[in-house]
């Protein structure tokens, strides 16, 4: 998408009061129940409408920033991420350090007031439009791995920030990399103390789960009613997929799924009102959304026959599936593989004992 | 969004847990299972006593006490009563009486051999009713040889094929042949009736009524199953979770291994939807929700295979001895087996979602 146009909806979302619904007022939020977050996902995808471009800001670095900043902090940057002022990307994830994020080497190292910042960062989202970052780097290289890391707001336009486009098996240049070569940070665009930046950063993650699960049904509701769309359409010799016995149970099957994760997540919200603390859910639903999505994929290029290595302009859908079917083998790696959400959920709901 | 059971709901499965782990530990579960008849007979009066058969209880009640007993296998006939009879049952003011008293264990014959077995395949049945006496040849019956009273599924003698009446036998009146079965919890057996006195409580003249009646016996099936099978699905992963901690081969817990420990999630994973689906089903039977079929049909599809996988999960991480009679396990597996095949394989339910979805 056009990022201005982007930009554009997102303002549009914002004056019409659709932005920052959980968010306390005082940051420019409707201080509202995550009921009503829900509601809002749940009709934007009844609606085929696109979401909003700052979804790290509002998803990751506002409620951070909410949680652990400064009160300078806190006025300065949640605002303009409601209102798309400001879109921010993530800078976690490195090429030595994906599932052991806490192993990363990008260094800071603090010369008068200024961090000065060196390494490279993958799979950045949006960093290619990015105003602000939220960046983890290795403050203290001789403290114990977790305990060296710090949390940095960098503005991507400084000086020595480098953005490369990284083409995926979709032919799309859809995430990033960035490199930091001796990138000058002031002292005070920390969130929290040096050293507590993987805290920080737990909150993050925290916050990307805990919203997730009614953002990935409306995408499974969005898909599964796209597939069903496809299937009705007559193959080249009249007939239709839909009336294929495979089809059909694969497609009813994949309905069963929607439903299970909408009131899973009914479950998780209503445990989430009583109690404050979401529940394993939001991994539970990134784990069954994901492999739905890659299922229903194969489902609607499989009904192609061999029309399915067509793509672009005049092939079914104008090569819609083909690029679904390629596109949704990230969704078992990105926002946590499905490896670690298993080893997630063995650990801390079953109490297995860890293997590390 | 309140998507919770009630503090009262609560209340009642914390004292059926208590109730049924307190009387029916894994030893205890075997030797009745293991026994000549496959139940308890002397546990229908503490039922009443905790007000399982209370005629206020609505479908969310009944959910609950579904997967307690499935979580302990209770070995005794309370699914084909409530689910199976309990809508015939309701509506009659005599047997509704009994039931509420706690002296009512009934089941449904529905099932003849040679035609269709859905609860609404009543096209090919061929038992009769004339001058109030029955004669059929019932097959497939739950609990055959543990109930007081069968609801029985006939034709008037005298009409035209079409209509189908709901009677009541007293089992005294007739002649049950037990069936091996592999849930020696749930056992099924062949009825006979011979000019058995039959009272009509359905009768075929009130054809809409019949089938409406029958329309909810299928719902309230499709709904107790899955909340039946969450609460098998439950100890299996809770034995599998335990085993995969305290099992110790090359010095180490199983479950550290993630050959081992994923296979776990996913039975967590699997039930939790299967909870959700379950729930929800038992939400629109209660309410009456226009949704109620599709939710029971998507709710038993994924409960059932759900509860399967998760106990041959289970099996397979405990290894050894997960394939012996002694441990519990097969119990819980062959309960599962017994839950997705009723009404039919989870496929015959996503054949009928299929339908709604691309059929129009």
């Amino acid at each position: 998408m056009d990022p201005e146009l982007a930009r554009a909806w997102s303002r549009k979302l914002h004056d019409a009061g659709y932005t920052g619904l959980t968010w306390p007022k005082e940051y420019g939020g409707r201080g509202l129940t995550p009921t009503y977050q829900g509601i809002f996902l749940e009709e934007t995808a009844r609606a085929g409408a696109p979401g909003h471009v700052g979804v790290i800001g509002l998803n990751m670095a506002g409620p951070t920033i909410m949680h652990w900043g400064s009160e300078a902090q806190k006025k300065r940057y949640p605002e303009r991420i409601l209102s798309a002022e400001e879109i921010w990307c993530q800078g976690f994830s490195e090429p030595g350090s994906g599932s052991d994020l806490a192993s990363l080497r990008t260094s800071a190292v603090l010369d008068g007031d200024d961090w000065v910042v060196n390494g490279q960062k993958v799979w950045s989202s949006y960093a290619h439009v990015a105003d602000w970052c939220i960046l983890l780097v290795r403050t203290d290289p001789d403290a114990a791995k977790h305990a060296g890391l710090s949390f940095l707001l960098v503005d991507m336009r400084a000086p020595g920030v480098e953005v490369r486009p990284l083409q995926q098996i979709t032919g799309d240049p859809e995430f990033n990399e960035i490199f930091f070569t001796d990138v000058r940070v002031p002292r005070d665009s920390m969130l929290g103390e040096p050293g507590q930046g993987w805290q920080v950063a737990i909150t993050t993650l925290l916050h990307e789960r805990g919203t997730l699960g009614f953002g990935l049904t409306a995408d499974l509701e969005r898909q599964v009613n796209r597939l069903i769309a496809l299937v009705k359409e007559p193959a080249p010799d009249g007939r239709r997929p839909a009336d294929d016995p495979y089809v059909r149970d694969a497609v009813a099957g994949e309905w069963i799924e929607l439903q299970g994760l909408r009131f899973t997540n009914y479950r998780a919200l209503t445990t989430l009102l009583q109690t404050g603390i979401p529940g394993p859910e939001g991994s539970v639903a990134k784990l069954v959304w994901s492999e739905a999505n890659q299922r229903l994929a194969k489902v609607a290029a499989s009904v192609q026959g061999l029309s399915a290595q067509l793509t672009g302009e005049g092939a079914v859908w104008d090569g819609y599936w083909q690029y679904q079917q390629l596109r949704s083998r990230g969704n078992t790696i990105e926002g946590g593989t499905s490896e670690v959400l298993r080893n997630i959920i063995a650990e801390r709901v079953l109490g297995l004992p860890r293997g590390r | 969004m309140d998507f919770a059971f009630s503090e009262e709901q609560q209340q009642l499965r914390a004292s059926a847990r208590q109730f049924l782990a307190d009387r029916y530990d894994d030893g205890t579960a075997a030797r009745v299972a293991d026994s000549e008849s496959g139940f308890d007979a002397d546990v229908w009066p503490n039922l009443a006593e905790l007000g399982w058969f209370d005629p206020e209880l609505t479908f969310l009640e009944y959910a609950v006490l579904f997967e307690e007993t499935g979580a302990r296998l209770l070995p005794a006939p309370y699914f084909s009563t409530v689910a199976l009879a309990g809508p015939t049952l309701r509506t009659d003011e005599e047997l509704a009486k009994r039931l509420a008293a706690g002296g009512l264990r009934a089941t449904l014959a529905w099932a003849e051999a040679g035609v269709q077995q859905g609860f609404l395949d009543h096209a090919g049945l061929a038992a009769r009713v004339a001058g109030g006496r029955l004669d059929g040849h019932k097959v497939l019956v739950p609990d055959a040889a543990a109930v007081d009273l069968f609801v029985v599924a006939a034709r008037e003698g005298s009409r035209g094929a079409s209509a189908v009446g709901l009677y009541a036998v007293e089992a005294a009146h007739a002649e049950v042949v037990p069936r091996d079965t592999l849930d020696r919890t749930r056992r099924l057996g062949e009825v006979r009736f011979a000019g058995a006195s039959a009272r009509p409580l359905v009768s075929p003249d009130d054809a809409d009524r019949a089938v409406a009646v029958l329309a909810q016996t299928r719902r309230w099936s499709l709904a107790a199953a899955p909340c039946e099978a969450v609460g098998v699905a439950g100890r299996a992963l809770d034995l599998a979770a335990e085993h995969a901690r305290s099992r110790q081969q090359f010095g180490r817990p199983i479950g550290v291994y993630q050959a081992v420990s994923h296979r776990v999630v996913d039975s967590y994973v699997g039930l939790e939807e299967a909870r959700s689906l379950a729930y929800w089903a038992a939400w629109c039977v209660a309410e009456d929700d226009p949704q109620a079929d599709r939710a029971c049909l998507a709710a038993k599809a994924h409960a059932g295979e759900a509860a399967v996988a998760a106990c041959e999960s289970a099996i397979q991480v405990h290894g050894g001895i997960g394939f012996t009679w002694e441990h519990v396990l097969h119990r819980y597996y062959k309960r599962a087996q017994w839950l997705a095949a009723v009404e039919g394989p989870a496929r015959d339910q996503r054949a009928e979602i299929a339908a709604a979805l691309l059929d129009h």
